[in-house]
């Protein structure tokens, strides 16, 4: 392994860890929002989130470039906050990413959320607990595999994105030449060697990942099991 | 006189013999900058002979593997001259088919008016953050790219505004959206004709670069396929090659 | 004083409700399914959210004339429901503590709490490894734990088998014994209310038809609770006298009305209640000799009514100053001549003793 693919691993492993971590912070309260409201805006909002599902992922990249590009509104904003533009930028990738796997998030966390029964929250309720404190004491031990599938997903989808990250990265060592890109790159440059070490090198570093994920996951799962 | 009557009526006889072929489709794997000029170039194509086009645009590089690994195209008109060479070498192409269709002509250019001059010193302005080329590895203008700049003298200057599309349609996207200020892209992307040209552009001297010779070839699957030899033959008759300069090409023919 | 007045429009009916249940003893909501008493008590708990207003010995909950709605995590109420919703992820000691944890200076101590319900070998199970009963008895302590000043109760039988339910009964009782506690229960269950309740109110179709002391609306022969084989009168009797050697025991509703019934082991003086079934209680118009039918009571003709069935009449007696409802074909209330102020001899063939 050469330095520039030790390079496109640790980008990759940066990427996937942060964009996981963003989205389950930003998705948690909207899954929260989508399981159980009763607002007319919620099959508007749940289709927005389940977006990125049906785009293909180059079409999404192009579009986020010119929303981020300086004539689109976010790449106005970014400018206006002295922040420079999106695009070629590791945190453009960032971004990007988090639009591109909110639904892997958000969709499981709703799922956990919805499977608690209201009438658990209500008991809490009548035992002096206030919203807040039933989210952190009841909400989330019951929605634990929740979580963890979310953040399998976001990860795991994050790690395999191509499109979307070709688009707004420009493939720039060190900065946006994720394992993707560079095996990509790679193929079309004939280098098939390399393309096939970072190729075994990508499923492998996955594999690691999603079974100490699941592993950890067996062991908080079995609680949850019993809400039903 | 005598050779214009000849030449008419070889015109003539070509044009009566593939009326009398049974109208046939094509199957074409086009370079993705020369992708818009051949759909202009198919309609009288087929207007002259009733055949049709089945097209797909794309990276040059990416056809090769496409069709080594026995992708059924029939006619490669590529982007460079390399893959038709190696692929009638490796036994993919019909030796003998392979001919310079269209000289590449490379242009600096930026989506702003006003912003590239016509001698290209803004490259060395430094008032740019991000240059963007089709990746030197798989495509000629890219490749070409990087020739103008080590002309100039820019090499380690420009190196980290580089921004690499994977094809230079997605070079010519990151130049069109404003995200890179400047990129080395066709000027058939740039100049098309019947529309106004947008933005500014420096075409480049052919000096600073190799040239970029764009040939087509018959592949082993057309080889049987008389619309396929006769699109060949279209591409080389001045009708074909007045549309590949209207669109800002060189040609030999 | 817990006082609500709710309105509240619903599928097929309108909740109209206007109540005042005194602060003490079980006051028992009791209707036919989706007569709306569940609602009224989850608008007592702050669940359900009615126009209206809601108050608790003074300390108002809610009021639609000043714009105030106090939460439900706001309000001093225990909640148990027939589902239990013990947490499945804490085990049975966690819920008590996230319930005692939160209570503040209101808690009840706990171990009292074990001993009341019976619960003190269960404190590290999982509640998916209890029983039914178990799993109410437990919802029930966990509710006490946070120290309420209201206990509300919504079926908490409804989901046991009749042998789970016979075992939780008797921790129902001494619970209003034991603890200072109002408690206000809904059920659909005559027996259960027959035992447990003080006061009861009769809903339907989200209105109340009928409230007063449980001894006295189930005397009335008007109301629904009048029909049915769960017919018949609850009293407040007084273990009086034991016949040892007959292992009765004599139950002294009044003065001038005791009944004999198994004895049951209470000691003398213990306040027990007492219901008689209409179809146990015959009459007649003189006492009767050589019958079986130990318990023969003097007694005046209040009311008659119709039963359900055309065949069948119910009428109430006063005997002594307590009444006795009995459940005759109208072919005999016609032959006995019955009427209203006529005397006449109420037999009582089974003495059910709520204990």
């Amino acid at each position: 392994m050469t330095p520039e693919d030790w390079s496109a691993v640790r980008l990759t492993a940066q990427l996937a860890t942060l964009t996981t971590l963003l989205l389950l912070l930003i998705g948690t309260p909207i899954a929260w929002w989508l399981a159980r409201t009763r607002s007319r805006s919620r099959p508007l909002v749940a289709s927005l989130v389940a977006m990125p599902i049906v785009l293909p992922p180059t079409v999404m990249g192009f579009y986020l470039l010119l929303l981020m590009g300086p004539q689109g509104p976010i790449g106005q904003l970014t400018e206006a906050l002295g922040l420079g533009r999106l695009p070629f930028t590791f945190a453009g990738l960032v971004v990007a990413s988090v639009l591109y796997s909110m639904p892997f998030v958000v969709q499981p966390l709703q799922q956990a959320f919805e499977a608690i029964p209201e009438r658990m929250l209500e008991a809490a309720a009548t035992l002096r607990a206030g919203p807040w404190d039933r989210f952190f004491s009841v909400v989330l031990p019951l929605a634990r595999p929740g979580f963890l599938t979310a953040s399998v997903l976001g990860f795991a989808h994050t790690v395999g994105e191509f499109g979307v990250v070709l688009m707004i990265g420009g493939n720039i060592p060190n900065v946006s030449r994720v394992l993707s890109v560079a095996i990509y790159g790679h193929v079309e440059a004939l280098e098939f060697d390399a393309a096939h070490r970072l190729a075994a090198g990508m499923v492998v570093f996955a594999m690691v990942v999603l079974v100490a994920l699941y592993v950890l996951g067996q062991r908080t799962g079995r609680a949850a099991e019993r809400v039903r | 006189m005598n050779s214009l009557l000849l030449r008419a009526a070889l015109c003539a006889a070509c044009s009566l013999a593939s009326f009398h072929a049974p109208a046939a489709e094509v199957q074409v794997a086009v370079a993705a900058n020369f992708a818009v000029p051949l759909q202009k170039i198919a309609e009288g194509f087929t207007a002259a002979t009733g055949h049709t086009l089945k097209v797909s645009a794309g990276a040059t590089g990416k056809f090769y593997s496409q069709i080594i690994a026995g992708a059924p195209f029939e006619v490669l008109i590529a982007a460079d001259d390399e893959t038709p060479k190696k692929l009638i070498t490796e036994g993919h192409a019909v030796a003998g088919s392979r001919f310079t269709y269209a000289i590449g002509r490379l242009v600096l250019w930026s989506a702003q008016r006003g912003f590239v001059d016509d001698q290209g010193a803004v490259l060395a302005s430094g008032r740019f953050a991000h240059l963007a080329i089709a990746n030197p590895k798989v495509a000629p203008y890219g490749a070409a790219g990087l020739q103008v700049i080590k002309a100039r003298s820019l090499s380690d200057a420009l190196k980290p505004k580089l921004v690499t599309g994977q094809s230079i349609a997605q070079a010519f996207q990151f130049v069109s959206t404003g995200n890179a200020e400047l990129g080395f892209v066709a000027l058939s992307q740039v100049a098309v004709p019947g529309k106004p040209a947008v933005g500014s552009y420096w075409l480049v001297p052919q000096e600073l670069y190799g040239e970029i010779r764009q040939d087509a070839v018959l592949l082993k699957p057309g080889a049987d396929n008389p619309a396929a030899m006769a699109l060949l033959a279209y591409l080389k008759s001045p009708a074909a090659q007045e549309v590949t300069r209207a669109f800002g090409y060189g040609s030999y023919m | 004083m817990i006082e609500a007045r709710l309105h509240l429009p619903r599928d097929g009916f309108t909740l109209d409700v206007s109540l005042q249940l005194p602060a003490q003893g079980v006051s028992a909501l009791f209707g036919p399914s989706g007569c709306g008493k569940t609602t009224v008590l989850r608008a007592l708990a702050g669940m359900e959210r009615a126009a209206g207003r809601v108050a608790l010995d003074g300390e108002l909950w809610q009021d639609d004339a000043c714009g105030l709605f106090v939460p439900t995590h706001r309000r001093a109420i225990g909640y148990v429901i027939q589902e239990a919703a013990l947490f499945p992820h804490l085990d049975v000691r966690g819920n008590l503590d996230y319930a005692r944890r939160r209570a503040g200076t209101a808690r009840f101590e706990l171990d009292p709490l074990l001993e009341l319900l019976g619960i003190g070998a269960l404190m590290a199970r999982r509640p998916d490894t209890l029983s039914g009963g178990e799993r109410q008895r437990v919802a029930i302590a966990r509710a006490l734990a946070a120290g309420p000043r209201l206990l509300l109760m919504d079926e908490p039988l409804a989901a046991l088998d009749a042998a789970r339910k016979a075992e939780v009964l008797p921790y129902l009782e001494r619970l209003h014994r034991e603890l200072q506690l109002p408690i206000v229960y809904v059920s659909h269950a005559i027996d259960e209310v027959a035992r447990l309740a003080h006061q009861l109110v009769l809903l339907e179709q989200g209105r109340v038809v009928a409230t007063g002391t449980v001894g006295e609306v189930l005397a009335r022969l008007d109301l629904p609770t009048a029909r049915g084989e769960g017919a018949g009168v609850v009293l407040e009797a007084v273990l009086a006298e034991r016949d040892v050697p007959w292992q009765l025991v004599r139950l002294q509703v009044d003065e001038a009305f005791s009944v004999w019934a198994r004895d049951p082991g209470f000691e003398l003086g213990r306040a027990l209640r007492v219901r008689l079934l209409a179809r146990d209680v015959s009459l007649t118009r003189a006492p009767q000799i050589g019958t079986s039918i130990g318990n023969q009571l003097r007694g005046t003709v209040e009311a008659i009514a119709d039963d359900d069935h055309p065949s069948l009449a119910l009428v109430r007696v006063r005997v002594g100053a307590n009444p006795v409802v009995a459940r005759l074909t109208r072919r005999s209330a016609y032959a006995l001549g019955l009427q209203p102020g006529m005397p006449v001899w109420a037999q009582v063939k089974t003495v059910a003793l709520m204990e």
